[in-house]
């Protein structure tokens, strides 16, 4: 008991340092009613530096889908599939199991397995052994989740994806700073990949999630940088008088759509990255900005108010009729494609109120999503379940997650400062 | 003793995750693209930070700024050269009919001064979407501009460039910061 005192003391001492390194926090703030129970036993190891189990719960939880058995309520703790009596399971109303084990295959290496069961079929449905280094215990962890979430939505899991977004420290003061970083799709292993005093603005992944593409006012003008993540090196691609904003790449990673004012207002161009050649794609006297490409690139959409307020229009991407998509509400800005091209989403204004929207495109029905005040650069996660998005609470910027039907809520906290733009990698 | 043990699980967990949160990762097993991709991105973190940053924290506009430093006039309360924020109403683009002297007196000085440059700044507040604050900003810029022009301001003294949302001069979500924020700054350059 005492060498247990000293650890919890010891512990609590790291967790109030980690946060430092560990930016980005979630709390899950509201769950689907028809989540499927399923009950994550903790894994047999000892002396593993990354509790697994407890990242698989928390993934599979904030997805969404599932609805989580607390620790506490378990009758027991199996950790392998002989040890399992399926029976108590079934009596708790648990849909599924897992179970697993850790162990320390020494040179800093691990041995990781897992089996996902059936409860009421009383067998395995999913069994892996994996090693994985000490360092990569957690991502070892979220692939886990991806197979037990595709398992059993059919859907692909997105918890090993990664997120881009953009931080501000010291906001207000003149010594604040911004940073684009691309962190863990729960928010941990933050990482920055480019800082500047100036405004970054627009991360945009390209579609083999290589390279970002991002606006930055480090030369005190607006300029579109394209910078591969390995290696940190970056080409300026567009640094024309005036605005140079809102890159969106091709489905094929060939060509950049962006908003240019250098012929006037602001119009959607296509930017050929091969051979620098530009298009113009949109030449109206209104602001026409935020173009992204349908999964087929076929046609892009962008935000236009050359009708009085800014809507949604589409164009094909080689060029022709500009169509007005929206007619519902007064402001709808920022659309993007859902992975299947089903559907839109965006920022629907109300009054004071900017929220996040679906439009199916078949039917045109619009359906908000969320509730806050200040909801803004939604874009898909790459299976299309959840959207994420920027939220504002007074002077806090934070990402939100919420799923389609607008039930699942959840919400990734930074310790200071703003953090917005999120954007998920394909 | 059984919340002990989560907490000291959740210790030890936090304590080698803050340790390893900044090496490389590779996996045998998993080995994949995207477990390589993310291991550049320390490297990336670091040449990003190394040429990303290094832009200097050059002088911040509005109050302070250089023309403060250009005569007793700019800093006359009573005289229209005092104030260099133009503000503006919501989504809109249109000099209100009180800044019209302003802009007529910024642009005599300008006139009077051909060796004088000045940047317009335009911005815009939080609501809606961040690339439509910057047309929006431009789009008030451009209105100031165009007014200084039609005044017989020559093209080539002045420069516009627009930061949307980016850079409030107020924070807070109501409408007392957001009318702070509609905004084009007025900001003279040293000569």
């Amino acid at each position: 008991m005492i060498f247990f005192k000293r650890a919890v003391f010891l512990g609590l001492i790291f967790l109030f340092i980690a946060p430092s390194y560990a930016e980005l926090t979630i709390d899950v703030t509201e769950g689907l009613d028809s989540a499927v129970p399923i009950a994550v036993v903790p894994f047999a190891s000892s002396g593993v530096p990354v509790n697994i189990s407890a990242v698989v719960n928390a993934d599979l939880e904030r997805s969404g889908y599932f609805k989580m058995m607390a620790e506490q309520g378990m009758p027991s703790k199996p950790n392998t599939l002989a040890a399992v009596n399926f029976s108590e399971w079934q009596g708790l109303g648990q849909n599924y199991l897992v179970i697993g084990q850790v162990s320390d295959a020494g040179g800093g290496q691990y041995n990781v397995q897992f089996q996902l069961l059936d409860v009421f079929k009383s067998g395995q449905l999913l069994g892996y052994r994996m090693s994985s280094s000490a360092a990569d215990l957690r991502r070892t962890a979220h692939h886990i989740s991806d197979l037990i979430f595709e398992k059993l939505t059919g859907k692909k899991g997105v918890f090993s994806g990664r997120i881009a977004y953009i931080t501000t420290n010291n906001q207000g003061s003149k010594q604040q700073s911004q940073q684009l970083q691309v962190a863990d799709a729960d928010g941990f292993n933050p990482q920055t990949v480019a800082s500047s005093v100036e405004p970054l603005m627009s991360p945009s992944w390209s579609p083999d999630g290589k390279k970002l593409a991002y606006v930055s006012f480090e030369r005190k003008s607006a300029a579109i940088y394209v910078q591969t993540l390995a290696t940190g090196e970056r080409v300026r691609v567009a640094e024309f008088p005036g605005i140079n904003g809102a890159p969106a790449w091709s489905p094929d990673g060939t060509r950049l759509a962006l908003t240019l004012s250098k012929d006037g207002s602001p119009d959607i161009y296509v930017l050929n990255l091969t051979t620098r050649s530009l298009t113009r794609l949109t030449k109206s006297f209104a602001i026409d900005t935020e173009p992204s490409w349908s999964p087929d690139g076929g046609s892009i959409v962008f935000t236009s108010d050359r009708g009085g307020k800014p809507q949604i229009y589409r164009v094909p991407s080689q060029g022709g009729e500009e169509k007005r998509l929206t007619f519902s509400g007064d402001y709808n800005a920022r659309a993007s494609f859902s992975p299947d091209g089903k559907s839109l989403v965006l920022v629907h204004g109300n009054g004071n109120d900017y929220r996040i929207a679906v439009m199916d495109l078949a039917t045109r029905s619009m359906n908000v999503l969320t509730s806050g005040r200040s909801d803004e650069s939604p874009s898909f996660a790459p299976n299309g379940s959840m959207i994420l998005y920027a939220s504002k609470k007074g002077r806090t910027g934070f990402l939100s997650a919420v799923s389609l039907d607008g039930k699942m809520q959840q919400k990734l906290v930074f310790n200071s400062g703003e953090v917005r733009e999120p954007a998920w990698a394909p | 003793m059984k919340l002990n043990k989560i907490l000291l699980a959740l210790a030890i967990s936090t304590l080698f995750l803050s340790a390893c949160s900044d090496t490389d990762e590779k996996d045998a097993s998993l080995t994949d693209g995207s477990q390589n991709a993310a291991s550049g991105i320390n490297d990336a973190a670091t040449s990003g930070l190394n040429k990303g940053a290094g832009m200097n924290g050059s002088e911040i506009s509005g109050n302070g700024d250089y023309a403060s430093t250009l005569g007793p006039e700019f800093n006359d309360p009573n005289n229209p050269l005092s104030k260099r924020t133009i503000y503006f109403m919501l989504d809109s683009s249109e000099v209100m009919p009180d800044f019209v002297p302003v802009i007529a007196a910024h642009a005599q000085y300008l006139i009077a001064n051909p060796s004088q440059h000045i940047t317009l700044e335009g911005n815009a507040d939080e609501r809606g979407s961040r690339e439509y604050n910057i047309a929006l900003g431009e789009q008030r810029a451009k209105s100031v501009s165009g007014m200084m022009k039609a005044r017989g301001v020559s093209e080539s003294q002045l420069q516009i460039i627009s930061y949307g949302e980016e850079k409030p001069a107020a924070f807070g979500s109501d409408e007392a910061a957001w009318e702070k924020n509609r905004r084009v700054e007025i900001v003279y350059l040293p000569r």
